[in-house]
């Protein structure tokens, strides 16, 4: 990055301080450093996601001065919290909402990332690095929602540590490992509320990484086309922070609106009931981010393939970089990987709208239809696998061979040349070799 | 808004036009800090004392289970509430007492119920940095004044619960409280 500083420490503190511990340099350079000028919004859920990381350590924190962490006393310290604590409320709220608003970030992130090939070289790393913080956050969110220690946090807990009772051989000795106990117990919850109060700080580590990995080859942008000149990027202060700044604004009202006029939408009711280790809820189903991963280890009829195809599903998003054959960065030069994309959106919608339902759930209420294998083909048990089956086939068919196949369109020969002129006034010739202008 | 849309006609788009610009940076700036100050007071008003630790502030206390002489240590509000039946003795002691000499002054009357004075309710916390007082047993030899003696910094109190020697600036403190009987009191 020092080949773009300007900074001239200008007072003698300045340069007493440079020479020792240069760090006004260093958030110089953090906000002159020259960022494509094309950014759309789509570039803002960075931002917003270092936003919402602050306000989960922020709230979690105070939360966590006023929690009880004991099997006996985590429930009633949650109560507690929501009636007796100043605005505890309000900091609960925030905090379990939160939740949710960092994954709607973060999947926004990923896709984005995805349509627009952020995931390719130079950026494996950068990639990584931020499937390990996507990876991290599941954790962290899951540690949580088993905190405040009711039927769903319990429930919850035990299917959670249960996946890890398939692993032949040695898996019931990790699962007792895992526990602490005969089951998820006292124990257990107390070790879940040290990881979860220490996995946000991995989290922001990691984030520092993912910064730090970005700020080496320079963002992508929506063309995909790489910075060939001083005139195709802008300070990111002050282009950058204020847009980002005015997209967090407009983040902070979807957010006030669920902390505010419906916050127990994405919760569930059970989760009001204290832990009993001697009844399950009758309709139990984990927190809305992870419902397509619940899909599709349901989807599979078999213990083992069902833990298996749901570790294959993360494991596949680390291994995008690898996966993907095509040399055209932005799907904007793609319009056939476009449309399968929509459907991999797609896919992964219905898989999270299956994992809400039963398997046994009709899709269309009411209409009789003939079983295959198992279960009626008008079932969320076959929607589930129609859309898993979509989700690998993306991943491990469609990615390695499109790319090889696909004729993509022609790639702008610089970042400036669409925003500047009509792209039907695009140069001669940028359709040549558009596979080398990535 | 009219002077404006008349001003943008007369000075040319490529003229900057450093007044509404600055406009907009402080009406931003105003904004963001209004936004911030607001979230801002839940976080710090949250380490108040919440709810149910102030629906427990005040106590009841039958004083007749203290015998003539003798001192018993309630809690209140999570400290050490002092309900002394003091002797004739004590109470002539701190009648006594020329209150111009005192450091805090008070006469020992303001400090009891009238016709009470054989009850002496104090909070037991020393003025000067918090301990608890132990009581001396009436001694008025090596410097003490038949009241309380502080552990931590040598405060001493005389049978009024004033302050008398040592590093403590005030007198001990009487709670808010009132005989909601014959022999018992309400404190808080």
């Amino acid at each position: 990055m020092s080949e773009h500083s300007h900074y001239e420490p200008q007072t003698a503190i300045e340069r007493w301080l440079d020479a020792r511990l240069p760090i006004v340099r260093f958030s110089k350079e953090l906000l002159d450093f020259p960022t494509p000028k094309n950014l759309n919004y789509w570039w803002t859920f960075g931002g917003i996601l270092a936003f919402c990381l602050g306000v989960q350590i922020v709230t979690g924190i105070v939360l966590a001065m006023h929690y009880d962490p004991s099997a006996a006393g985590a429930f009633d310290s949650v109560q507690h919290i929501m009636r007796d604590v100043n605005y505890g409320w309000l900091i609960r709220y925030i905090h379990s909402n939160g939740a949710s608003m960092f994954f709607v970030a973060v999947y926004i992130h990923i896709f984005r990332g995805i349509y627009y090939g952020s995931y390719k070289a130079p950026r494996e790393l950068l990639w990584l690095i931020g499937a390990a913080i996507y990876l991290t956050m599941m954790a962290t969110a899951f540690f949580g929602y088993v905190l405040p220690w009711g039927q769903m946090s319990f429930w919850g807990a035990k299917v959670i540590t249960s996946i890890f009772g398939a692993i032949p051989v040695i898996g019931p000795a990790i699962m007792t490992w895992l526990v602490g106990s005969f089951t998820v117990d006292a124990p257990t919850l107390n070790r879940f509320f040290s990881l979860h109060y220490l996995l946000p700080f991995v989290i922001a580590g990691l984030v520092a990484l993912h910064i730090w990995a970005l700020h080496v080859p320079g963002n992508n942008n929506p063309t995909g086309v790489n910075v060939k000149s001083k005139s195709d990027t802008v300070a990111f202060h002050p282009y950058y922070t204020v847009k980002d700044g005015f997209a967090v604004s407009l983040f902070v009202i979807m957010f006030a609106i669920f902390v505010f006029f419906m916050p127990e939408a994405l919760g569930h009711v059970d989760n009001n009931i204290p832990a009993n280790p001697l009844a399950t809820p009758a309709h139990i189903v984990p927190e809305w981010y992870l419902l397509p991963y619940y899909a599709i280890l349901r989807a599979i009829p078999d213990k083992l393939s069902g833990v298996i195809a749901l570790a294959v599903a993360i494991g596949c998003l680390f291994a995008l970089p690898w996966l993907d054959r095509s040399r055209v960065r932005s799907m904007r030069y793609r319009p056939q990987a476009r449309i399968y994309f929509a459907f991999f959106v797609v896919a992964c919608l219905i898989l999270g709208y299956c994992g809400a339902h039963e398997p046994d759930d009709q899709i269309i209420p009411g209409l009789a239809a003939f079983n295959i294998g198992d279960s009626s083909i008008n079932s969320m048990a076959w929607l589930s696998r129609i859309a898993g089956l979509y989700y690998f086939a993306w991943f491990l068919l469609i990615n390695p061979f499109l790319g090889l196949r696909e004729t993509p369109l022609p790639v702008p020969d610089s970042i400036s040349t669409p925003v500047l002129s009509h792209p039907a006034a695009a140069p001669a010739g940028a359709a040549a070799a558009p596979e080398k202008k990535g | 808004m009219a002077d404006s849309v008349a001003g943008e006609s007369a000075v040319p788009h490529d003229t900057p036009d450093p007044s509404r610009r600055n406009f907009i940076h402080i009406a931003a700036i105003t904004a963001a800090a209004g936004g911030v100050a607001a979230i801002a007071w839940p976080f710090i008003d949250q380490w108040n004392p919440s709810a149910d630790t102030l629906a427990l502030s005040s106590i009841e206390y039958d004083v007749s289970k203290v015998p003539l002489g003798q001192q018993v240590t309630v809690l209140y509000r999570k400290q050490p509430l002092f309900v002394r039946h003091r002797t004739p003795k004590e109470i002539a002691l701190a009648d006594a007492v020329d209150i111009s000499t005192l450091r805090d002054p008070a006469t020992d009357a303001s400090r009891v119920k009238p016709g009470k004075s054989e009850w002496l309710i104090l909070i037991g916390v020393c003025t000067h940095l918090g301990c608890t007082p132990n009581f001396d047993g009436g001694d008025l030899d090596n410097g003490r004044y038949g009241g309380w003696f502080c552990p931590c910094h040598g405060s001493v109190y005389d049978t009024s619960g004033r302050i008398r020697k040592g590093p403590a600036p005030k007198n001990l403190y009487v709670p808010d409280y009132q005989f909601t009987g014959a022999t018992t009191i309400k404190v808080g």
